[in-house]
């Protein structure tokens, strides 16, 4: 079962950050990459510093990788998986997410 | 799956042992055996080398060597706080203290050494100790807590460590030595006077040839040690270090033979006489004697593994005895023929009792080979000259340039480059360089780290890590891999290209910028970098949207991270001067954002705690009370910190204030590779400390003397005269100047000294450039540096300005909610972060 939650429009969303969700009392992090204009969802808590704030980080690649930094110590997370690829033992939840109409849509059930 | 048939017993799981284990259970023939050990301490084995880690704050876990995991993993059976008390030779088994009975096919003892205690009147009980485990340094500690002076019997390797540890536990520190000097077995006269001096430089009391006969004792508790000459010594806490003895007892008791000087007595590959009973490690015996070092040890160990396992035929052979450690802070390195031994050989040292530094090399007879040397207070060579005595590398014309201070501008001249395959640089674990260079090259390793976890080379003691870092940079130059200073792998240029490209391609943004000279999307290296390069060329608002995504967050909300994702704003306050109602307009925020407040290194308010979406707020009052941002958050030019000078002070020269006030105003927001920080002193007494800053000026009863490139902080370097007597205006050209040209070619992240340091042809070149214009660049410099003072704004005056770069302040995009994750609580009158912990017990669980 699925449950799907307006977020934002995606052009709220400047290309290549994230902005922070409310969804569901969880803090998501929701990034846009530019220019092919994918969405990803990622828990917005950093294991590393245990702050919420990876929807602040700086979003890039790592060898064709799409991934953000954590702007605290800079650990890189996997934007589609949550892994982090730095350490691979750890990672953060990944959350599905789509564009309908122009909307960004996260689903952050179990 | 298990097809073990015979069964192998390890006693003793100290370093030696478990390092059988690791190098046993790696080889093919392992899973022949089953295998018990036996851990007499109530711990898995760990890092003795590093045990004074343990009182610098390292907790027993950060030297565990062994894991109750690793060891099931490797399907071995351990038996902690258990010890063996004898042996059935016969009937091949072990009976333990418990009265465990184990049988074995093979059995190794690894039972170590314990430390010497002479037998002395007063030895037995309160306040006498040894240093031997995370134990003994328990209750060290815990002893030192009723003690006030602490006297440490024997001056060699181990005896200095116990005496820092003493010193920092606050005690008043002694070392007692019966030998003539400190370290009498790894240096000679000369090393261990240098050493004495600088150990009492650092507060401890060296006594040596002094013989101890008893501890005196007042109502049980130790007071003090008598001497043989009939002195005495106060003191209510002993730890004796006085050599250690191998643990044979064991061995002894069961028939085995022992050595003459003590230690079971083992042949080539590490058996006893009894040919199912091997030794490892300070309980052996080779060749006469017992080695106390753990390389020796971690040798025995392999060369046991593959006799057991019949996977190797190797042999012990003779043991390289060097050491290099830091004592309390200096450096002492032993290695090879320290004292000359050789027939015929030469000597060579320098002696510097000003800085406290010795250096002496032994050279063959016929002056071709290093045979050995002794290193005091410098031992940064060690690495290099301890590869060229094993392998027997032929000296070059002047070997004296190994142990005198470099000359300016030459280089040492003799590189690692000439060391053959066979030398070996790490003893530990007896990785030679052909092993790692080959490591280098067949796994394609680029970091010290990975050579490190590949080869474990400079994992044992540590001594050999910078000349394992030197072997990968030649090896990765010599791949053509070279050690660049590529910006990252989207950008295969340095910082300094970077900078030429958008000047000469006159891209203004990232997107840009990627697409004539990189490749891929960028990442929180390359997009910050590219980010202060726009801002340094152009000098567009970091907000504007193409630029927004480029900055690290402190740049991203104008404003400094703190741990729990708060942010602190420090408001410009030019020169450190500050009136009155600007204190109070700063007091009124902080009590109306409820803000903790600190004053920094930099003569400004701090204000902590703030939520995103309270920042705008904060800085709207802020710029009603006539502030400006302070560019705490960037790198750019943080403060010109002053003096008061001539203005109030009676020694100033000159009004160092104004001028420091005008040099912030003229340099504020100026984005450059690093951050800068600056300072104007009013007179030579240099209260603003100029010279620890990237520029700073001193006033002179003619004008001022600038400096620069000087840094505070974790490198802390002395600045460079660039130019004496300077009228004001002349200053600010060479500033101009200067900053232009550390802007245009400084690497990222490099501050102004590291930059000077690798500036070829140093100062003069540097006077050169920025005073007699060799380089035909001034005007350019100058011009830029205009630009980008007339088109300064007050990047938060510019935000609030913009709805749009306000609503970025959201901390949710589809919430007005505060953040819940954020706790403070109370600390003094003021406020703090909540711990983890503090934050979990409040907010139910959180992610």
């Amino acid at each position: 079962m699925s449950a799907w939650q307006d977020v934002c429009a995606l052009t709220e969303i400047t290309p290549d950050t994230g902005v922070c969700a409310l969804v569901d009392g969880k803090q998501v992090a929701v990034f846009r990459t530019g220019p092919d204009d994918g969405v990803y969802a990622l828990s917005n808590f950093d294991p590393f510093s245990k702050a919420f704030v990876l929807s602040r980080g700086i979003v890039g690649d790592k060898g064709g990788v799409p991934k953000v930094a954590s702007p605290l110590f800079k650990q890189n997370f996997a934007l589609a998986t949550g892994v982090c690829l730095d350490d691979v033992a750890v990672s953060v939840r990944s959350y599905p997410v789509r564009v309908r109409q122009g909307r960004v849509e996260v689903d952050a059930t179990e | 799956m298990s097809r073990s048939t015979k069964r192998l017993i390890v006693v003793g799981n100290g370093m030696v042992g478990h390092r059988f284990l690791e190098t046993m259970c790696a080889l093919p023939g392992a899973a022949d055996w089953s295998i018990t050990t036996f851990c007499e301490e109530p711990r898995l084995a760990y890092d003795r080398v590093n045990l004074s880690k343990f009182f610098a704050g390292d907790t027993d876990g950060d030297l565990t060597l062994g894991s109750a995991d690793a060891y099931a993993r490797m399907g071995v059976e351990i038996v902690v706080g258990d010890a063996a008390a004898s042996i059935d030779r016969e009937g091949r088994q072990v009976r333990s203290q418990a009265g465990r009975l184990v049988p074995y096919d093979a059995l190794v003892l690894a039972t170590g050494s314990y430390p010497f205690v002479p037998p002395i009147p007063g030895v037995a009980g309160d306040g006498c100790f040894v240093y031997r485990t995370i134990d003994d340094l328990k209750a060290i500690r815990d002893y030192a807590q009723t003690a006030n002076v602490g006297v440490v019997v024997g001056g060699g390797l181990l005896g200095l460590e116990a005496a820092n540890a003493l010193r920092n536990l606050g005690l008043e520190t002694h070392v007692v030595e019966m030998a003539p000097r400190l370290m009498a077995l790894q240096v000679d006269e000369m090393g261990g006077a240098i050493l004495r001096r600088r150990i009492e430089a650092l507060g401890v009391a060296v006594h040596t040839g002094m013989v101890t006969k008893e501890i005196v004792r007042r109502e049980g508790r130790a007071c003090g040690l008598r001497f043989a000459d009939g002195g005495e010594l106060a003191a209510d806490l002993v730890v004796f270090s006085a050599g250690i003895r191998a643990r044979d007892d064991l061995a002894r008791a069961s028939g085995l033979a022992l050595g003459s000087r003590g230690g079971i007595a083992i042949d080539g590959q590490c058996r006893t006489s009894d040919p199912n009973i091997l030794a490892i490690g300070e309980c052996a015996s080779w060749d006469g004697r017992t080695y106390g070092l753990v390389a020796p040890g971690y040798r025995m160990a392999d060369v046991a593994a593959q006799a057991l396992t019949g996977t190797g035929q190797g042999k012990l052979g003779t043991f390289d005895m060097s050491t290099k450690l830091k004592l309390m802070g200096v450096d002492v390195a032993s290695f090879g023929d320290a004292f000359g031994l050789e027939a015929g050989a030469h000597t060579l040292s320098i002696v510097d009792s000003v800085d406290g530094v010795y250096k002496k090399l032994v050279v063959s007879a016929d002056k071709k080979r290093l045979l050995g040397g002794v290193l005091v207070g410098d031992a940064s060579a060690y690495g290099q000259l301890l590869a060229m005595v094993q392998s027997k590398t032929v000296l070059p014309p002047n070997p004296s340039d190994f142990i005198l201070p470099a000359r300016t501008g030459a280089s040492s001249g003799f590189g690692i480059a000439s060391l053959p395959d066979s030398a070996l640089v790490c003893s530990c674990h007896n990785v030679s360089k052909g092993a790692i260079c080959a490591a280098i090259t067949d796994s394609g390793l680029t970091a010290v780290s990975e050579v490190k976890a590949c080869t474990k080379a400079g994992t044992g003691c540590g001594s050999c890590v910078t000349l394992v870092k030197d072997i990968l940079n030649l090896e990765l130059k010599k791949a053509g891999v070279a050690v660049t200073n590529y910006v990252c792998e989207h950008f295969k240029l340095s910082r300094q290209e970077l900078f030429h490209v958008v000047k000469v391609g006159q891209q203004r943004t990232f997107e840009e910028v990627i697409r004539a000279a990189g490749s891929g999307r960028g990442c929180e290296i390359c997009k910050p970098a590219v980010a202060s390069i726009l801002a340094s060329v152009w000098n567009e608002h970091v907000l504007a949207d193409p630029h927004v995504g480029l900055q690290d967050t402190n740049d991203r909300f104008l404003a400094n991270i703190q741990r729990d994702g708060t942010y602190s704003v420090v408001p410009r306050v030019p020169a450190g001067e500050i009136t009155p109602d600007q204190l109070i307009a700063l007091g009124d925020v902080a009590k109306k954002y409820r803000l903790y407040t600190k004053i920094t290194g930099a003569q400004r308010i701090d204000l902590f705690g703030a939520r995103s979406e309270q920042l705008p707020l904060v800085w709207a009052d802020l710029i009603a009370a006539g502030f400006e941002s302070g560019h705490a958050y960037g790198k750019a030019l943080r403060t010109v910190k002053s003096c008061v000078g001539s203005t109030w002070c009676r020694y100033g020269v000159q009004d160092s204030v104004s001028f420091a006030v005008r040099l912030e105003n003229r340099y504020k927001g100026l984005r450059s590779p690093h951050k800068l920080k600056a300072a104007a002193s009013g007179c030579a007494r240099e209260c603003a400390e100029a010279q620890s800053k990237d520029f700073g000026v001193i006033a002179t009863d003619k004008g001022y003397n600038l400096f620069v490139c000087g840094n505070g902080g974790m490198k802390p370097q002395h600045a460079q005269l660039l130019a004496s007597d300077l009228d004001e205006d002349t200053v600010i050209r060479y500033v101009d100047r200067f900053l232009m040209f550390y802007i245009r070619t400084a690497d990222r992240l490099e501050r102004t000294a590291p930059w000077f340091n690798k500036l070829e042809g140093g100062l003069e070149y540097l006077r050169q450039v920025v005073i007699d214009d060799s380089l035909g660049l001034a005007a350019d410099l100058e011009r830029d540096m205009r630009a980008i003072v007339n088109t300064y704004e007050c990047e938060w005056k510019a935000t609030l300005a913009d709805p749009d770069k306000v609503r970025r302040f959201r901390p949710f995009i589809n919430s007005e909610l505060p953040d819940p994750s954020i706790v403070h609580l109370p600390l003094r009158q003021q406020h703090r972060v909540a711990t983890w912990n503090e934050k979990a017990a409040r907010l139910g669980h959180g992610a």
